[in-house]
């Protein structure tokens, strides 16, 4: 029966890595650009929501939407006066940009904040749980992690597919010359992708700051959960970033199960056995650069 | 060659003749700082051999200093052979553990080849952790009675320094001998057009497969050498992605990425901000991350490529010319 946990626990867990993943799939997809400051960027989010409830003397729940704005605000001016600069046929420029950011943010974070535990409070909902049975039961906290990213990708879904401005990031995606030509403004759709990218990061960072603490050091790992949620699933697939964050959370608690210390390991695994037997990922529809 | 590159290869040879007899007249405290900056060079000239001219921005090549410092230890301490012997089989050992990795993360493109490398290395480490006989994790030390027993310490610290000396001779001879060999036309044939190079008949698995594996022998070597220099492997420090691959990719793009002196300016931008901020890693960290990002975004070509602007030049003879007009 623990097995059983272990699979419900997993998928709960998948929930919190797709949102990771949401905000680098996006980015991917939109303008072939990968963020590789992309988990700093989460733990810098959960730090700013620590610091913003503590001196609005607000709880951390209620300074989440805050954080979440200032977030996709500095995505949208980080787009539109540094990573638009990088963009060319060469992605060096951009992704060694990101990794220096990345970095720069980690060691400021450390600077501020020193390499103490934190972690944030989310109230009586991180205890409770649902009991199905003696040894299954769900956290209500992991089931909204769940449901938000279920939201989340969802609306992402009816935006890209329903709405005009999303019928502009799909055009510019798929040929930004011509998008261009029918008067869209490639750079400010970028700068609007990469606000809703760091918009959903900042999200999950808090989730992740909620289910357990962190530390300045905490965005690395994440970077590569949320990229291994990416490929598992398969590139340019919104929904198989979901599939791909579940594998990755059931492969972790199954390898905790075996061993403990055996859940990274797990995980990184599973990813490179899909990595090796199938490269375009579970759902993958063969999008490369 | 051009006049430039005359005097640019009889200045560097002339600097590193007078660098390897440094233990004969230098203070030691400058020596321990130059095994350092050595081997930072060596990483730097490495890296910027794979992401500057092959494409392939690797961010995982700290699994190759891990890999090549726990072979190091292993060889040494546990099996008694010779630490500096075990610096090319350390070197052997990641160069052969590079193909497999190459199968798997080759798959990838950009970006997502730069974090797969970083998987992989994080792979390792796990791994490493999980064996027993290399300490499960904890603090490993080469000791005078085993790993090095028959040296002195100021033989040692001599030998770590000539070892040093001669992997950046080896890296700045090996990179000039690839770019001028047949593999570094095609390298840049690829780099500048891989649809037209794979056209006429390139074969870019095969040239990015020899220039990785060479990139991890030699970072292996350097790994090995460092290891052997600090007499401790610790799982976190030798698989760390700050000290062996954010300062190098940092020490890259502010020099110059694909540009030959690139890595030589700089370490030497490394050497004095790390002189100006000595005890505070936090700050080297945020001030050299932050001067390589905005780098990359005001001069692609780091330092090299703003003197190149003003005045063009070349140090090593390594830039192919059409020369119209010539039979």
């Amino acid at each position: 029966m623990s097995w059983i946990n272990a699979l419900v626990q997993g998928v709960l867990l998948g929930g919190l890595y797709a949102i990771f993943a949401t905000g680098l799939s996006l980015a991917f997809g939109v303008m072939r650009f990968v963020n590789l400051a992309h988990g700093d960027l989460a733990i810098l989010a959960a730090y700013l929501v620590l610091s913003t409830a503590s001196t609005m003397g607000v709880s951390h729940v209620v300074s989440l939407p805050l954080v979440v704005l200032l977030m996709a605000g500095l995505g949208y001016v980080g787009q539109r006066f540094v990573f638009n600069r990088t963009i060319g046929p060469d992605p060096l420029a951009g992704i060694l940009c990101s990794f220096g950011i990345g970095v720069v943010v980690q060691n400021l974070l450390l600077a501020r904040y020193t390499a103490t535990d934190r972690y944030l409070d989310a109230g009586s909902i991180e205890t409770s749980t649902i009991r199905i049975n003696d040894s299954v039961s769900i956290g209500h906290f992991s089931l909204l992690t769940f449901v938000c990213a279920i939201l989340l990708l969802g609306s992402l879904q009816i935006f890209l597919s329903r709405t005009s401005l999303g019928r502009a990031f799909r055009a510019t995606a798929d040929d930004p010359a011509t998008a261009q030509l029918m008067g869209i403004n490639d750079k400010r759709i970028y700068g609007f992708a990469m606000a809703i990218a760091f918009g959903t990061v900042g999200i999950a960072g808090f989730f992740l700051g909620a289910r357990e603490t962190f530390a300045p050091a905490a965005g690395p790992n994440q970077l590569l959960f949320g990229f291994e949620a990416v490929v598992i699933g398969g590139l340019g697939s919104l929904w198989g970033t979901l599939i791909g964050g579940i594998v990755l959370g059931v492969a972790q608690v199954f390898g905790n199960q075996l061993s403990v210390g055996w859940n990274l390991l797990a995980g990184h695994i599973v990813f490179l056995m899909v990595l090796a037997f199938r490269p375009n990922g579970l759902l993958g529809t063969g999008v490369r650069t | 060659m051009s006049r430039g590159s005359r005097i640019g290869t009889v200045g560097m040879t002339l600097i590193f003749v007078v660098l390897g007899f440094f233990p004969l007249y230098g203070s030691d405290r400058m020596q321990v700082t130059l095994v350092q900056v050595l081997t930072y060079l060596t990483l730097a000239i490495m890296w910027n051999l794979l992401a500057g001219y092959s494409g392939l921005v690797s961010v995982g090549q700290q699994g190759f200093i891990g890999i090549a410092a726990y072979s190091m230890f292993s060889m040494s301490e546990l099996n008694s052979i010779d630490p500096f012997v075990s610096v090319p089989l350390s070197a052997m050992v990641c160069a052969a553990i590079s193909i497999p990795v190459a199968l798997l993360v080759f798959r990838l493109r950009g970006g997502y080849f730069a974090i797969g490398t970083w998987v992989v290395a994080e792979v390792f480490r796990l791994l490493t952790l999980e064996i027993n006989v290399l300490g499960a994790g904890n603090v490993q030390s080469l000791t005078t009675k085993n790993a090095f027993s028959g040296y002195g310490l100021e033989v040692r610290k001599n030998l770590v320094f000539w070892s040093a000396w001669m992997l950046a001779i080896g890296a700045t001879l090996t990179t000039i001998f690839v770019l001028r060999s047949r593999l570094g036309l095609a390298l840049q044939a690829v780099r500048d057009d891989a649809d037209g190079a794979r056209g006429l008949g390139v074969d870019i698995t095969r040239v990015r497969m020899i220039i990785w594996m060479i990139v991890a022998a030699w970072t292996g070597a350097t790994g090995a050498l460092i290891h052997i220099n600090s007499a401790t492997v610790t799982n976190r420090d030798a698989f760390s992605v700050a000290s062996w691959t954010a300062l190098v990719v940092f020490i890259v793009i502010i020099g110059g990425v694909g540009s030959t002196i690139g890595p030589y300016l700089g370490v030497g931008v490394y050497w004095i901000i790390t002189e100006q901020l000595k005890q505070q890693n936090t700050w080297r960290f945020i001030v050299l991350g932050a001067l390589a990002a905005t780098m990359s975004v005001v001069s692609p070509k780091g330092i090299a490529g703003l003197i190149h602007r003003w005045k063009p030049f070349e140090i090593f003879p390594v830039t192919r010319r059409l020369e119209v007009g010539k039979e």
